[in-house]
Order: structure tokens, then sequence, then C-alpha cells
């Protein structure tokens, strides 16, 4: 048999990336769809795009959604990928997610509170049953009954407990937090950093994560304060202009998680919070984090840290999914070379072992 | 008026970018840049061009270069300025500060090192100094005029705290050599 | 080829460039240690090379010639699809001529031929810290690195030595650089070791997933850990090229049925090529 050197790399690569778009595009008997329709209609997946992309348009996301066929983390590593191109402008001011316009909003801690409890579009109460009817192209749904919105402020719950002294109080941040896609990760890490690095991470790794620490890894207490969910204003102070001005909106998700504290030498008593913000709606990675988040402050709190989520190496290394997929993946290129190495030592190995069993060891 | 910086800023910034990490992984081999670049005094074309290419917003930059290069370095490079002591860049046009006084990074972070942006009068190599270390085949010589006394020994001081320390990068011109914190120099 | 004008040249904006290679300088003037630096999303995935593909862009200029190898090939789909990459963002000259190139980007091997002071080899990394498999901590392992506290690995050495009679490590084997950094070769097979001791070249590794720089200045000592007893040992197959008859060169084994019939062929082509053409000149006359 001759030998085959892996030539034609340049025309496998060709075809293999032909074949990839002939399947992309599917049944061409099919309608084709459209970017806008992602937008519309498969719009959490766009949000987790955006915020796991950690770059905040929702035609760019669909489009990812449409060019990966649907993997949402090959699609946040387009928009990853492209966001990195992006010349900076400027800082936006820190958000006030206080004057949030709210489309959502539930406490679990009090049965009611100024603002009251907002439902939302949410999945929560609907029975899981596969809806048939939505198999057939049919009527658009009648429009869901609208009252207009109410003018009472919706003070944030944590601010409540605050306000009588019983929540800790977070330091004010008054440093430029670091930019965690320009300068690496180093330890210990600031908790801005940390809140950064969570934002970005995988929904899944944090869902596990925070799950772990509701089953005694990591000795957590959580009760859901507050989610919101809604749009917020994003500002901007040109040097050239010298104040504030409003550029635009976006739709974020936000999660105070309210959590028992015994206490410390120093501190009293009291409740300490677990804090998480994505872009779009997504209110299962915004609790995931905030519970993660709570679990990392362990250090910072004097509590005992033995569980996995309250390791911040571990953590923080391990969430971003773009990172993660990556190194998984580069498995898959050849390793013959070092496979090959270890062939040679494999073999040695027992060749030692069978012709000298007593002197294999010195 | 501003005098320009780069004619080609991505080809001439990238030229000037090889000189320099030829001229730090071979020490005190001098590289001769061969760029356009009309420079305020008192920087020679190779120390202009050095900090064109390294120098920018994320460098805090400390010079003893005078008015007109001040206001030059903050148009082209934008680098904030800093106290010798703070500085991850320092240029120095006539007699330089203690080696001693520069950031050296820590053992656990050396890189933080500055680097000493030096101007002298004239570099030429195959006499003068001798270099040996990483870098280094077998001895490398180079004469570096206007060097301040006691040079030698102050360097030979900042090579007892390897990894930590600075490193020299020497424009004289439109000649550049550099003085890696690893280097041994002797007299020649 | 001409380049896409749509990006800068090399891809990377000039404030990238000019953080790489502020790092570069740095790794180079402290041989062996690991610099962080902020390394960006490539196009890329992590872990195929975007470390050693933002080295090669802030070092890349128009006039340089560029190889790119993935297991010592040049046409192995990985190092094709980098070479296409620096093609339209860089426009610059490839070759699969080891003695042509000036930059060299490599995965997992050094060329058998001899590197010259022209050249710049670049080594993709996906784990720079050579520790991590004894101590995953970073914190950890930093404060070994700055007490030059090395003694975790020659345990694990040790121990392989009492295990097996021999150390087991065959590729990522670690060195020692001027006698003071512990430094991971990148999976390079430990055949290639003694390639990177006082090698007239330049040697750049990047680590983009990792966002780590480090490098070994020219003629610089690279030492592989041994004992005096148990002297490192490059080891390769026992049988020569089946296509240019080299009994030195690094060899891949392929299996050419399920009968346990295999043959031996060198893992760098362009050094099997240039020999076989040689050979093939030698019975011509």
């Amino acid at each position: 048999m001759a030998y085959v050197a892996v030539k034609g790399g340049e025309r496998a690569i060709g075809n293999a990336h032909a074949w990839l778009a002939e399947t992309r595009r599917g049944d061409t008997t099919l309608a084709e769809l459209e970017v806008p329709q992602i937008v519309q209609q498969l719009s959490l997946a766009v949000d987790r795009v955006m915020a796991e992309g950690s770059c905040y348009d929702r035609d760019l996301a669909a489009l990812a959604i449409k060019q990966s066929k649907g993997d949402l983390i090959e699609a946040a590593f387009l928009l990853r990928a492209y966001r990195t191109t992006l010349p900076r402008f400027g800082y936006s001011t820190p958000l006030d997610t206080a004057a949030m316009r709210i489309r959502r909003r539930v406490s679990a801690t009090y049965k009611d509170l100024p603002g009251g409890q907002v439902l939302g579009p949410t999945f929560d109460y609907t029975h899981r049953l596969l809806d048939f009817a939505l198999a057939a192209a049919g009527e658009p749904p009648a429009p869901a009954p609208e009252a207009p919105a109410g003018d009472t402020e919706s003070p944030r719950v944590t601010e409540l407990l605050s306000r009588e002294g019983l929540m800790r109080r977070e330091d004010d941040a008054t440093a430029e937090p670091a930019d965690l896609t320009r300068q690496p990760l180093a330890f210990p890490a600031a908790r801005p950093t940390r809140l950064q690095n969570l934002a970005r991470g995988d929904e899944g790794f944090l869902l596990g994560l925070g799950y772990s620490t509701q089953r005694g890894y990591g000795n957590s207490h959580p009760f859901v304060g507050e989610i919101r969910h809604g749009t917020v204003t994003i500002c901007l102070t040109p040097p050239e202009l010298g104040f504030e001005i409003e550029i635009g909106e976006i739709a974020v998700t936000e999660c105070q998680m309210v959590n028992q504290f015994h206490g410390s030498r120093s501190e009293p008593p009291q409740f300490t919070r677990g804090y998480g913000l994505v872009l779009g709606h997504g209110e299962r990675k915004a609790m995931s984090m905030a519970l993660v988040d709570r679990a990392l402050q362990a250090g910072d709190l004097g509590e005992d840290r033995t569980a996995p989520a309250q390791d911040e190496e571990f953590v923080l290394l391990h969430s971003d999914n773009v990172e993660a997929t990556g190194f998984v993946e580069h498995l898959k290129l050849p390793h013959y070379v070092d496979f090959q190495s270890e062939l040679e030592v494999v073999r040695r190995m027992r060749a030692t072992a069978t012709l000298q069993p007593e002197q294999a060891t010195p | 008026m501003m005098r320009p910086g780069f004619t080609a800023p991505v080809e001439n910034a990238q030229a000037c970018f090889r000189a320099v990490l030829d001229a730090i992984s071979r020490p005190g081999r001098v590289q001769i840049l061969t760029l356009g670049l009309t420079p305020p005094a008192p920087l020679d074309i190779a120390t202009a061009a050095v900090l064109l290419t390294l120098v920018d917003a994320e460098t805090p930059l400390s010079h003893d270069a005078g008015a007109e290069a001040d206001s030059w370095l903050r148009f082209h490079c934008g680098s904030p300025m800093a106290a010798v002591g703070e500085a991850a860049f320092v240029l120095a046009t006539g007699k330089p500060p203690a080696l001693a006084g520069l950031p050296a990074g820590s053992e656990e972070e050396p890189e933080r090192g500055a680097t000493l942006v030096l101007q002298v009068a004239s570099l030429e190599a195959g006499t003068g100094w001798r270099l040996t270390g990483p870098g280094i085949e077998h001895e490398h010589r180079l004469n570096a005029r206007g060097m301040p006394a006691g040079f030698i020994s102050e360097w030979a001081a900042q090579r007892g705290r390897f990894p930590c320390g600075v490193d020299i990068i020497l424009c004289a011109g439109d000649r550049v050599a550099a003085l890696p914190r690893g280097t041994r120099i002797e007299e020649g | 080829m001409s380049r896409d004008e749509a990006y800068n040249f090399a891809y990377l904006d000039e404030d990238t460039k000019r953080m790489i290679r502020r790092a570069l300088l740095k790794a180079v003037a402290i041989p062996g240690h690991q610099v962080p630096f902020g390394a960006r999303e490539m196009p890329l995935p992590y872990g195929w090379g975007t470390g050693g593909i933002q080295v090669t862009a802030a070092v890349l200029g128009p006039r340089d010639v560029l190889k790119v190898i993935d297991q010592g090939a040049d046409d192995t789909t990985n190092a094709v699809s980098i070479r296409r990459f620096f093609n339209r963002v860089a426009g610059v000259e490839t070759t699969t001529h080891t003695r042509d190139a000036t930059i060299i980007q490599t995965r997992h091997r050094i060329p058998e031929a001899a590197l010259t002071e022209a050249q710049v080899i670049v080594y993709q990394v996906p784990m720079p810290e050579p520790l991590f498999k004894l101590e995953p901590r970073l914190a950890e392992t930093r404060r070994m690195h700055a007490l030059s506290d090395y003694g975790l690995m020659h345990v694990k050495l040790y121990e392989d030595i009492a295990r097996h009679g021999h150390i087991a490590t065959s590729y990522s084997y670690p060195v020692m650089v001027d006698e003071r950094y512990l430094m991971s070769p990148s999976p390079i097979p430990a055949f290639d070791n003694p390639k990177m001791h006082r090698m007239a070249a330049l040697q750049l590794f990047g680590a983009g997933r990792e966002k780590r720089i480090y490098a070994v200045p020219p003629y610089t000592d690279v030492r592989s850990l041994d004992f005096e007893d148990h002297p490192f040992r490059p080891h390769r197959a026992d049988a020569c090229c089946e296509l240019c008859g080299s009994g030195s060169s690094y060899l891949d084994e392929v299996v050419t049925d399920d009968r346990g019939g295999r043959m031996f062929v060198c893992s760098d082509t362009d050094y099997c090529e240039s020999r076989q053409a040689g050979n093939a000149k030698e019975e011509a006359a």
C-alpha cells in the first residue's frame, strides 16, 4: 500500500465548507429562514447569544444563529470574534436598573411591595404540554390585554432591606473596573471582574454550579429578593461635551438573591446579596449567576471555601464556553506526533516489564 | 505646527518593532532603521520611532525631552505622563535617572519592570563592552558613547535582582541596540 | 495573493499589536517566564492556534515568508487553515520550505533542518504552565516560578523512574531555560527538545486561551529535566523512513492494514521531500 500523504487539505476544506453551506440551507423547496424571523420568533435564543457573545445587537446575534445552524455556542463565538474588531468610542456610565422600564418583576420575599408583582411574558405557569396548534401555521394569537403602565416606582427589594440595616452594604466601587476583554484574569479577582466573567459565562455551567450550592455544596440559603426584566437607558459622557447624554436603551435581566449571613467578628448578622445581570431576557442565567456570585464571596466574608462554586479559579477559568469549546474540541485536531511518542514509551515500558519483571524498578 | 508621526503607520511600526525585537533578542547587535521620520528636537529618529512603536494610552511615560517633544508624544502616542517610579516607559535624552529608581517588577510579575529608552551619542558594534548572556552565542561587543558614569556597576547591581529589573533600548541617530536585564556587561 | 483590505494588515488592530509586541519584548528579556497578555478573541477557535496566530500577526511584515506546520506537515488541515488566514489578511508569501521561511508557525514539532539567525519560530501552546498537571492553581504555580521552586516536578519525574524504570513523559517534556525558569516546550515530542538548546533562531510561544506569551532568545540554554543516573534521552521509533530512508528524523507510524501492518515515514514533510529529491538526483547521476 502506498503512503498517502495528507495532500489536498486545501481542497478538502473547500469541499467541507460547500457541504456545510448546503446542509445549512436544507431542503430548498422550503422557504429560507430570514434573520428578522429569528429576531422575532427565537428571541430567547437571540438573547442568550447576545449575553454569552457579550455584544448587544439582536440582528447580528440572529445572523450568527442562522450561520451556525442554531448552534448557540458557535453563534456566541461568531459574535465574540466580531465584537473584538469593533473600535471603542467610549465607556457608558453605570446602568441604573432601579429606573428600569419593567416588563416583568417578581419578588419571592414579599407578598406585595411598592411597584407590585408583574408576571410579564413568562413560561412559569404554562403547563408544559406540546402545543400542536403551533405546528400548523395559523392565525396569529389575539393581542394580549394591555393596561396603562402604573407610575409607581419599583424600588429594589435589596434597597428596602438596606434601609433597615439588614442588608450588607456593598463597597462603593469607585475604582475603574478591570476590562476582562483587554486584561487577562489574575487571582484573587475583584468582584467587578468576577461579575464580568459570570455575565459572559455559559448558562449551563452556571446553572449546574448554582444548583450545586442549593444541594449543600457551599453554605447557601438563597431567596429571590427580586428578578426584574425590562429596558434601561444607556448614558455616556463624551469628553468633548462634558455632560451626560442618552444614547439608547437595552433590555436586561437582573436578579438579586438575598442570602443569610451569620456574621463575623467584625460584622453583625445580616443579609448578603448575590447579584446577576445579563443582556436580554435570561432569567435562568441571571439567577444562576447570582447564586454563584454569592458563593464566590465566601472568601471576602470569611466563610470556609470548600465547594466548587466557592473556588474562584475553578469557576472563573472554566465558565467561558467559547474558551471551553475551543479547547475541548481541539482534541479532534491531529495529535499523532504526540501519540507516536506515547506509543514508543508504552512499548518500551511493556518490553521492560515482560523481560525483567524483577528489575523493572531500580 | 505639529510634526508628523510615521508616514506609513502600520508598516513603519512593524519594521521598527522587528528591529527592536532583533535588538533585544541579540543584545549588543546594532539595528539600523530606514524610516522617513522628522521628530522634534531633541529626539533622534530611532528614539522617536521606538516610542511611536511601543508607547500608547496604556503605558505611562516619563521623559526629559522638553515641551515640544512632550506635545508631540502626547499627540502621537496618547500616553499618560507619569513619574519615573510609576512609568512603564522612561525616555532619557540627557542624564538618565538611576536604574534603581525605576519600576523593576516583582518576583511574581517581573514583566512589570520598566523599559528605559536611552538616547546616546552613538552606537557601534564590534568594539567596547563585552556582552554575554541569553541571545549571545559567544560574546557581543558594543560601544555606546554617552553612557552615564557608573553605569556598569549600576547594571551589575540590578543584574543581581534578576528576574526583576529594567530593560534598556539604546537609540542613537537611526540606530537601535538593546540591553535586556539578563545581559552581563564587562568593560572592554 | 493579494490581501483582503477589509481587515487591518495581519487582522489585529494596531493597539492590539502594540500590546502583544510589548509583551513579546518582556518575554524575550526574561527567558522562559510566562508574560500575561490581553489575548483577543480570534476568528479561529481557542485551542486551535490563536496564541501562535496573535504572536505571528504581531511580528509579521509584508516582506516575511511564512511557513505553517502542524505535526511537522504543511498540508495538515489546521496548518492549511492558518496559512489561508494569513494569506487573506496579510497577503504575505508562504512557503513549505523550511530554509526559505523567515517565520515558521508550528504546532507539535520543530523542523528537522537547523534553523538560522534569520528565522523566528512561533509555537502554538495549549497549556503554557509546565506544572499544571501537578498544581492546577495559577496563584500557586506563579509563586513556585517566583521562587524557582520546582521540587514538585522533580518528585514527579523521580516517581516515574521508581515506577517504570525511566521517565514516562514523552511529549511536553519540561525544560529549564537559562537555569532559571521551568518552561513547557509546548507538546512537541521530547525528541525535539534538544533542538531548542542554544538554537540560533528566536523562539516565541503564544497561548491564546490561557493568555500567556513566553520566549527563548537565541543561543540560550534549554535543558530537559533529568537526573544524573537517569539522563534525558530523546526517543524516536526504531526504524527508517520508508520514503526517504532517513534513520535520524522523527517518524510517524502509519497503519497499513488491520493485521498489524505498519510503516514509518518522516513527520517533517519538507525534510522528507527534499531528501527524496536528493536521492532521486543521486540515482540519476
